[in-house]
């Protein structure tokens, strides 16, 4: 087995695993969704016109909600250590972390996406690309939290603080995301989206290990 | 494996006034030794003088602020070295063996009997969390086993180990260094096994 | 120009008269460029004497966003080059474009009741300011969070390199998405549309915020580096004990 898919098979593992918490973000999730027909009031034209973009808010909570234990335990445990004794480099490691985490939770938000969708009054044939942009913007949440998961890695019960750094960064793919999700289906912005999902899910885990390498030290 | 074929190109390393600051307060200044293939050298110094400081500079985690750590015969040093800190670096969840495939895979190797070699066949498929202390450092030691590599920086290794434990420590370290490897090694009391030589750390 | 300031000791003998000498020319291009702009620059047409807030918000805007990108080259510096002068220089200067970006933010909604009508528009330049603003508050925690200062500078010099990065790409997407926006307008390739008239009061004040920026800097620093000496001396008496 190679360096990153041992990494891969572990983390995803781990995840889905007893006490793992992968259920837990796609349940948060569900949950945020849920709350915004309570906050907007039931009123079909109301939702119509506004509840699906509101799908990308549940969606990048819940990434949120992952984030602060990502590195933190592989620090804590000495994990981080053996990393960087790997023959794979450690961007790679970094990279193969958040691909183990898109497919545990990025995937399943995504495909949860659907029904979420449909009960938020989106169109039917809005629901492949609400779908497929939830699965790319996913990925750039992931890129970006990533570099926010390293750098406060150290900090003891760092969750807002993650929220605090990652936040900004998550404008660009939540304006693209909402606009497929508002109507504009695979249109430019989808394309936007996407480059926006792979250049941060590339570039992340540059920053991520840099961060990384000095949280070691 | 380990046992078996020798490390034959004979690695070494040698620290060159080396000096390490911690927080802004220096732990040590100038220290310079060298480790041969085949010999086992002991760290001593009291507590907060530098060992791990020190193990964690050479296996490249830690910038000293001055010197320099250089290794002879060997390539790519943090693919011919095994550290093994404070922390075991195991996750509750995943069981002994479990540990030891995703050890084989990161590190690049792959030994079964590791776990009988530790002494640890029986609980192999028990998650970490339901290992004791000791057994959890048999489990972090099983992973030097895994991945044959020549070079071995240990931290208080027998911490939490049992006699039984120390006496399969001992013989790990004899073993490893008959075989042309190399242990460098902080230590509060002997190991068992008689060190080539001793590096003291802090005045 | 950078290896001036390489050195701590001469550092802080040059920052001893220059932290001054910014002090007093803040002083002199604000006693010229506020009564100029406030009082003696003309009107606007359309938006009559609410335009006067241009002069306070507009150079904000400006040196909020020139103050990340001295940040950014101060980390990169202090990352690539390990320079203890730059991580303390990415430091100090952080409240301070914070405090301008807070400040073009208020100044913009204020600006904002009699222009548009409301207290808050979401006007594509001031949300994206806004998201300048609280990758500011991002970065000056995460300095605050990281107890080893060492560490803490170059994890934050990291964030803020990955700020850099991002800013562009959050401006543009902010600016895709807003729908109520101005074009930018003062440099705008062939020729300016605001009111000659109104450029100099602009730039005089633009001027006094860069001194100001300057003296801010330079106390900050000299601060930073005098509590890091007594820090070194306490913990050279903790040694010896």
């Amino acid at each position: 087995m190679s360096p990153l898919a041992a990494t891969f098979r572990r983390d995803f593992a781990l995840m889905w695993g007893a006490g793992g918490g992968a259920m837990a973000p796609l349940g948060f999730f569900l949950g945020a969704a849920t709350l915004v027909p309570l906050a907007m009031g039931p009123e079909h034209a109301l939702l119509v016109a506004a509840g699906p973009p509101l799908v990308w808010i549940a969606a990048a909570l819940a990434v949120l909600a992952t984030l602060e234990r990502l590195f933190q335990a592989d620090l804590e445990d000495g994990s981080l250590d053996q990393f960087l004794l790997s023959p794979a480099p450690l961007e790679m490691i970094v990279l193969t972390k958040g691909a183990a985490l898109w497919c545990a939770i990025g995937l399943p938000i995504a495909l949860a996406g659907a029904p979420v969708a449909i009960a938020l009054q989106a169109p039917l044939e809005l629901v492949p690309a609400i779908v497929m942009s939830l699965g790319l913007g996913m990925a750039g949440f992931i890129g970006v939290g990533l570099v926010g998961a390293a750098v406060t890695a150290g900090v003891k019960r760092g969750g807002v603080l993650i929220s605090l750094i990652v936040l900004p960064f998550f404008a660009p793919p939540i304006i693209f995301g909402s606009a497929v999700a508002g109507g504009a289906g695979f249109g430019p912005a989808f394309l936007i989206l996407a480059g926006c999902g792979l250049a941060y899910s590339a570039l992340g885990p540059i920053a991520a290990a840099a961060a990384l390498r000095l949280q070691v030290e | 494996m380990g046992a078996g074929r020798p490390f034959q190109d004979k690695p070494g390393l040698t620290v060159h006034d080396l000096a390490i600051a911690r927080g802004g307060r220096a732990l040590f200044e100038n220290l310079s030794f060298a480790v041969q293939s085949g010999s086992y050298a002991e760290i001593r110094g009291a507590n907060g003088s530098g060992k791990t400081s020190l193990l964690r500079a050479v296996a490249g985690f830690l910038k000293p602020r001055a010197g320099q750590v250089t290794f002879a015969r060997v390539e790519e040093p943090s693919e011919a070295l095994h550290y093994l800190g404070h922390l075991n670096g195991l996750k509750a969840a995943a069981s002994a063996s479990a540990h030891v495939r995703y050890w084989g895979g990161l590190l690049g190797g792959y030994e079964r009997d590791a776990l009988t070699r530790v002494g640890l066949r029986r609980v192999a498929d028990l998650p970490a969390l339901a290992l004791s202390q000791g057994q959890s450092r048999r489990l972090a030691l099983a992973r030097l086993l895994v991945a044959p590599r020549p070079i071995w920086l240990l931290d208080e290794p027998a911490a939490a180990l049992d006699v039984n434990g120390r006496n399969v420590l001992a013989e790990l370290i004899s073993t490893h260094c008959s075989s042309g490897g190399l242990v460098l090694a902080a230590v509060h009391e002997p190991l068992g096994v008689k060190p080539d030589q001793v590096v003291t750390v802090g005045a | 120009m950078l290896s001036v300031f390489a050195n701590p000791a001469r550092f802080m003998q040059l920052s001893g008269w220059a932290a001054p000498l910014f002090a007093v020319l803040a002083l002199v291009l604000f006693a010229v460029g506020v009564p100029w702009a406030l009082i003696y620059s003309p009107a606007d047409y359309q938006q009559g004497e609410t335009v006067r807030i241009m002069y306070v918000h507009v150079p904000a805007a400006w040196w909020s966003l020139a103050i990340y990108g001295f940040m950014g080259v101060a980390s990169f510096v202090g990352v690539v080059w390990r320079h203890a002068l730059a991580d303390v220089a990415a430091r100090a200067a952080a409240p301070i474009g914070a405090t301008f970006a807070g400040l073009c933010l208020i100044t913009g909604s204020l600006w904002g009741a009699p222009t548009w009508g409301t207290w808050w528009e979401w006007d594509g330049r001031l949300t994206s300011m806004l998201v300048l603003f609280i990758i500011y508050l991002g970065y000056i925690a995460l300095w605050n969070a990281v107890e080893d200062e060492e560490k803490a500078a170059r994890l934050a010099a990291i964030l803020c390199l990955v700020g850099l990065i991002n800013l562009p790409i959050v401006h543009f997407s902010v600016v895709w998405w807003s729908t109520l926006h101005q074009p930018a307008s003062v440099f705008r390739p062939g020729g300016s549309a605001i009111d000659p008239a109104m450029m100099g009061p602009l730039f005089a004040m633009a001027f006094a915020y860069m001194a100001l920026f300057g003296a801010l800097l330079l106390t900050n620093m000299r601060a930073a580096i005098n509590r890091r000496r007594v820090e070194a001396a306490r913990m050279r008496g903790a040694n010896a004990a």
